[in-house]
């Protein structure tokens, strides 16, 4: 176990770097610099600029001015736009936001998904079955830049019960329609994949000797059939994290929580290129640190395979 | 430089030196109106603030935050002229070169320390520094200070710039050429002071709430970045007694639409109404919903480059499209919001501009359309003649998208004029423009200061806004006579019929303000047509 | 882009027994395929939306790009659903035939969802069958770029992908198409693994046919099984992920529109009035993907007859 984590991490570094490497010649490749503004800069303030933020030199140059900095000091520059920052200060204030919603999302996801899953494989075909399924892809084609103004008028507007948008610190209140709106595709998603792969389960050879048996089906259930079962569910979850992480730009936008998503895509069109750098790492490093840990959880549930 | 702004002689009316000017209006509650309890306002931006910093910001939200935190020189009004704020008055020397101003004694920073000139020598000097390569140092030298353009470019240092400290309450500026509009100009908060002792102890972390000084009427206590911003008053700002809202915050909040709705549940006391939903909003809260001019000016540029669409270079073709436009359609229907039809650039409620007859807006739009296909068919193009395509660039806005498509159907329907579309995000679109690599592309300018010059400087030969490359000699030496003429009005009038005869631009629409306002809010300055807005100047009433 | 590991075994399994069983498993798959009655219905439906999509312009009254005037700037009161104007579905907020649109968009949607699924589907199953076929170092060097490349986040990729070269209809097919081979290269490398060692390919390679020809002509005709149910569950996230890049505004241009556009216009002008705006679009969109989600399973199902 512990040489195949070592080995996955010794992967992740040249991974990283040459993410790195993609992300800097992608960006310059782009049209368009961050100091782009409706009123041209005068060429001397220009060059001022981009002396302070070290982008006269060679492009070599910076990149390993960059990858140093990052590596030896975890140091990811200042933002060029928002130039009271450094992309620490963003992610500092931004990340933890995003997580917050992100976890509680990722839980409201497993927990009603897999919970619709089972009930829908136990009652197979019946209406309820019919109900959760039908729910199930309901959920996972309705945009969420649909949903989440239409919770907003009906919670905030309408019932008036809930702020339409902000963080606060993280009060509840401003937590459950990001969390909403945020959790119901990916809880679809695992609810359809529990309910296929419990109906395999419950249909091997030894969940059928154990109701022969008579064995009460609870037991059944949380002994034998949960296990074997939630493993698909497990490989959906490490990138169904990222995913949620990543994809907030449509929470952060509609719910205004001030999380990373929003940088996430503002960054890379206004060309702030140490905050793309910066949240492309990021994401970069929690994408394989997410693999990684759903590999081994793999292994923790299912011994059969081999790391 | 290329936005000069030697202003005219006109305008030296501003010169009187101000000894007994009155001190900032105190609030005049109307009869049967009194204050409300609530005094907190709450309002939207569209995106996180770049910058609390006077000497780096560039933009106008900033400057709605910077206002409020730091005071400069002068102040506006609600109508946008030039009141006392840390200066108290000035005297200029008989060549127009020095100014002098006196400083109010009882200023002081929200550390306690006294606002001295010092402060103002030492804001300017950063905010010109090539260390701190601040975006808007070239402010600086738009403002003429000497030796401006010699400190941006690190050739000179920054103390020898044309400000110097006479004593704690007396600034000196010299500036290279007589600016009879200087004292509108100190009031930009790239003017503003800066407090040395705070940005030398925190160098990178002086603007947080925790190591905030400034001397305006609010202090910074809260910043989440991309969430919410809190300033509170100050209550050792030397005006404190007149200040009636004790509390400002702004939330960003990307969607506008998202932003009415949380408006209309009460979240917020000031929001922008989305395009085309004004009517419909002043129906039904016809006290909320306000419209009122804000000077900046829409229009198409033409490339008259050979890169552009070579049909483009005949006027002919310029003035039919231009005719073809139903501006009536495009304010009154799409954006609906008190927009104002543009047939000349400069935005008709700029401060003593008068707006010239131009031909084409005292027609109706049949005779307007009749003319424009007469003068496609002219060029050879249209019904009978060979098929004309154009393409419009636009950066990716739904504002801006809707107004290209009625536009390309209002060419279609009425000269028969294909019309490709293409929108750019805006760093792409910048770039795209600015190396002339279009036809006709979407533009925007909003004026610097109020005065007509900002807007025709544009279209000079040697701006850097000039996008469409347009260059004529006779047009650039109206402008240039107009700096020193004693009546630049009818000077600027010959230059906008020229603009209206060769076409280089489109003009489209005229902005206004569109906003819903919190009903209760008191002395919003409407008539402060670059909406510089003090929050210590409006208040909020009881509701009946 | 987010298929389960569950969905690729139940995949590569179907697709492992199409080619062992024989022809007569097509048949079988049929019969079974037609017997599912949700996922027959999808099947039905689909066909309908296709149709719409490629000839419901002839249907409508006004074409999606012509305005119409005196509705223009009234929008909420007289832009209604209505048979007497000729716009069925009501006007868009400029005045446009919302049909037309919906006719336009639906086309555009289903586009990028057929041709973004077939280039991640050639690209990937190439890429795939070459990195199994060869194994070794070239194996491990491929894949560990696949590896790598899963590592990018994709929307960045594909937001940059459009602002260097521009926005075009183009561009998002191969934008979104690039990204998602990833889990096809992965899917086919499995699967030619298990191919390579059969008969017919030995004899190939026994007989002097050079790799290139033995990985097009007889290791991906037998990956066609888990290609096409692979590209039935990936059309409908492919047209999920161009209605995020529409709501982005960076999706088709005007006067085009596809079905992601005019859900994000339609939602967010819902509180004005004009909710037919947002509903029309909307049913299309939903409709298209809960065939193709139905089918998808239904396929799978087909194929992989342990499941029932």
């Amino acid at each position: 176990m512990l040489s195949f984590i070592l080995r996955r991490l010794a992967v992740a570094i040249p991974t990283m770097l040459i993410l790195i490497v993609i992300s800097f010649v992608l960006m310059f490749a782009a049209p368009g610099g961050p100091f782009n503004n409706d009123r041209p800069l005068p060429p001397e303030v220009l060059a001022n600029i981009e002396a302070r933020y070290g982008l006269d030199q060679p492009y070599i140059v910076q990149m390993t001015t960059y990858v140093w900095k990052v590596v030896t000091q975890f140091d990811f520059g200042p933002s060029f736009k928002y130039r009271d920052q450094t992309v620490n200060d963003i992610i500092r204030s931004g990340f933890p936001v995003t997580l917050v919603y992100g976890f509680w999302s990722f839980v409201v996801a497993v927990t009603v998904g897999v919970s619709l899953g089972v009930l829908a494989a136990l009652k197979q075909n019946t209406w309820i079955d019919y109900l959760a399924v039908g729910v199930t892809v309901g959920a996972q084609v309705l945009p969420n830049f649909v949903m989440a103004p239409i919770l907003v008028l009906v919670f905030t507007l309408w019932l008036g019960w809930l702020p339409g948008g902000g963080w606060n610190g993280g009060q509840w209140q401003y937590l459950v329609m990001p969390v909403i709106a945020l959790s119901t595709s990916y809880m679809a998603s695992i609810a359809r994949i529990m309910r296929s792969s419990m109906l395999e389960t419950l249909n091997a050879g030894f969940i059928r000797t154990a109701r022969a048996k008579g064995l009460p089906m609870r037991r059944i259930l949380w002994r034998h059939a949960m296990k074997p079962a939630s493993l698909p569910m497990i490989s959906y979850l490490g990138p169904a994290f990222v995913y949620m992480i990543t994809g907030s730009v449509i929470i952060d936008v509609y719910f205004s929580t001030g999380g990373i998503g929003q940088y996430f895509v503002n960054s890379a069109l206004s060309r702030d290129y140490s905050v793309i750098m910066g949240i492309t790492i990021l994401v970069g490093a929690l994408t394989i640190g997410f693999n990684l840990l759903v590999d081994i959880l793999y292994a923790w549930i299912d011994p059969k395979i081999r790391l | 430089m290329t936005f000069s702004t030697i202003l005219k002689a006109s305008t030296a009316v501003t010169l009187i030196a101000w000894a007994g000017f009155a001190t900032a209006a105190e609030v005049t509650l109307a009869a049967g109106e009194k204050l409300a309890a609530d005094q907190t306002f709450t309002y939207r931006t569209l995106d996180q603030i770049t910058t609390m910093d006077p000497g780096m910001a560039e933009d106008n939200e900033s400057g709605i935050i910077i206002r409020d935190l730091f005071e400069g020189l002068y102040n506006q009004d609600g109508d946008g002229n030039v009141v006392p704020g840390v200066a108290l008055s000035h005297t200029v020397s008989e060549d127009g070169l020095t100014y002098t101003f006196t400083l109010r004694p009882e200023a002081v920073w929200s550390n306690g320390d006294p606002v001295v000139a010092a402060d103002f020598v030492y804001g300017w000097r950063r905010a010109a520094s090539p260390e701190l390569a601040s975006p808007y140092s070239w402010y600086i030298s738009l403002m003429g200070v000497e030796n401006a353009d010699a400190v941006i470019a690190g050739e000179m240092p920054t103390d020898a710039l044309g400000i110097k400290a006479i004593d704690d309450h007396t600034l000196e500026v010299r500036i290279t050429a007589p600016k009879p509009y200087f004292p509108q100009m100190v009031t930009m908060y790239t003017t503003f002071p800066v407090n040395q002792k705070a940005v030398e102890a925190n160098p990178d972390s002086w603007l947080d709430p925790a190591n905030f000084v400034g001397n305006g009427a609010y202090v910074l206590t809260e910043n989440v970045p991309a969430e919410r911003t809190v300033r509170e008053r100050n209550p050792l700002y030397w005006d404190n007694a007149n200040t009636v809202i004790e509390k400002v915050t702004s939330l960003v909040i990307n969607d506008e639409n998202q932003a009415l709705t949380r408006y209309l549940a009460g979240e917020l006391d000031k929001t922008e109404v989305p395009t085309g939903q004004y009517p419909r909003l002043l129906e039904e809260y016809p006290t909320q919903a306000v419209s009122f001019p804000l000077l900046c000016s829409y229009y198409y540029n033409v490339n008259l480059t050979e890169t552009g669409n070579p049909a483009l270079q005949d006027v002919r073709v310029r003035q039919a499209l231009s005719l073809a436009i139903d501006r009536d359609i495009v304010v009154n229907n799409v954006l609906a919001g008190g927009q104002v039809p543009a047939y000349s650039l400069t935005h008709w409620a700029t401060a003593g501009f008068e707006v010239p007859t131009i031909e084409a807006a005292g027609m109706t739009q049949a005779d307007r359309n009749a003319k424009a296909v007469e003068l496609m068919t002219e060029a050879g193009f249209g019904p009978g003649g060979e098929p004309l395509t154009v393409d419009i660039l636009y950066n990716t806005s739904d504002a801006h998208k809707t107004l290209a498509v009625a536009i390309s159907q209002m060419w279609k329907q009425t000269l028969g004029v294909e019309t490709t579309l293409a929108n750019q995000e805006w760093q792409t679109f910048l770039d795209a423009r600015g190396a002339q690599n279009y036809q006709l592309a979407r533009a925007g300018w909003c004026g610097d200061y109020n005065e007509a010059s900002t807007f025709l400087d544009i279209m000079s030969t040697a701006s850097g806004y000039n996008d469409s490359k347009y260059s004529n000699p006779e047009y650039d030496a109206l402008l240039e006579q107009a700096k020193t003429a004693a009546d630049p009005a009818p000077l600027y009038e010959q230059a906008e019929q020229i603009l209206a005869a060769d076409l280089p631009l489109i003009p489209v629409y005229h902005y206004a303000s569109v906003f819903m306002l919190n009903d209760s809010i008191r002395d919003w300055p409407v008539g402060n047509v670059q909406q510089n807005t003090y929050t210590k100047d409006i208040y909020k009433v009881e509701a009946e | 882009m987010l298929l389960s590991k569950a969905t690729t075994a139940a995949v590569a399994n179907a697709a492992d027994r199409a080619q062992t069983e024989g022809r007569s498993l097509w048949k079988d798959a049929r019969i079974r395929f037609f017997r599912n009655k949700a996922a027959s219905l999808a099947f039905y439906v689909l066909i309908a939306i296709t149709l719409f999509a490629i000839f419901g312009g002839y249907l409508a009254h006004w074409d999606n790009e012509t305005i119409d005037w005196p509705l223009m700037g009234n929008v909420s009161e007289l832009g209604g659903p209505s048979f007497e104007n000729g716009h069925y579905f009501g006007v868009d907020d400029l005045g446009r035939d919302l049909f037309a649109r919906t006719v336009q968009g639906t086309r555009i949607s289903l586009l990028v969802g057929i041709i973004g699924a077939l280039i991640a589907v050639v690209v990937g199953t190439l890429y795939g069958a070459t990195s199994g076929y060869y194994g070794g170092r070239v194996d491990s060097l491929m894949m560990r770029t696949v590896d790598i490349l899963m590592a990018v986040p994709f929307m960045f990729v594909l937001i940059l992908l459009l602002v260097i070269f521009g926005q075009s209809i183009l561009m998002i097919f191969i934008g979104i198409g690039l990204i998602s081979w990833l889990d096809m290269a992965r899917i086919a490398r499995g699967q030619t693994l298990t191919i390579k060692n059969k008969e017919f390919v030995e004899a190939a390679v026994a007989t002097g046919v050079r790799p290139m020809n033995i990985i097009t002509r007889h290791i991906v005709p037998n990956l066609a099984g888990i290609v096409i149910v692979y590209s039935t569950l990936l059309i409908p996230s492919m047209i999920i992920t161009e209605s995020f890049i529409s709501f982005l505004g960076l999706g088709v241009q005007e006067p085009d529109t596809s079905l992601g556009a005019l859900i994000s216009k339609g939602a967010s002008q819902m509180q004005y009035g004009v909710i037919w705006q947002l509903l029309f679009p909307l049913f299309f969109f939903i409709i298209t993907l809960f065939a193709f989600f139905f089918v998808g399973d239904g396929l799978r199902d087909a194929l992989d007859p342990k499941d029932r």
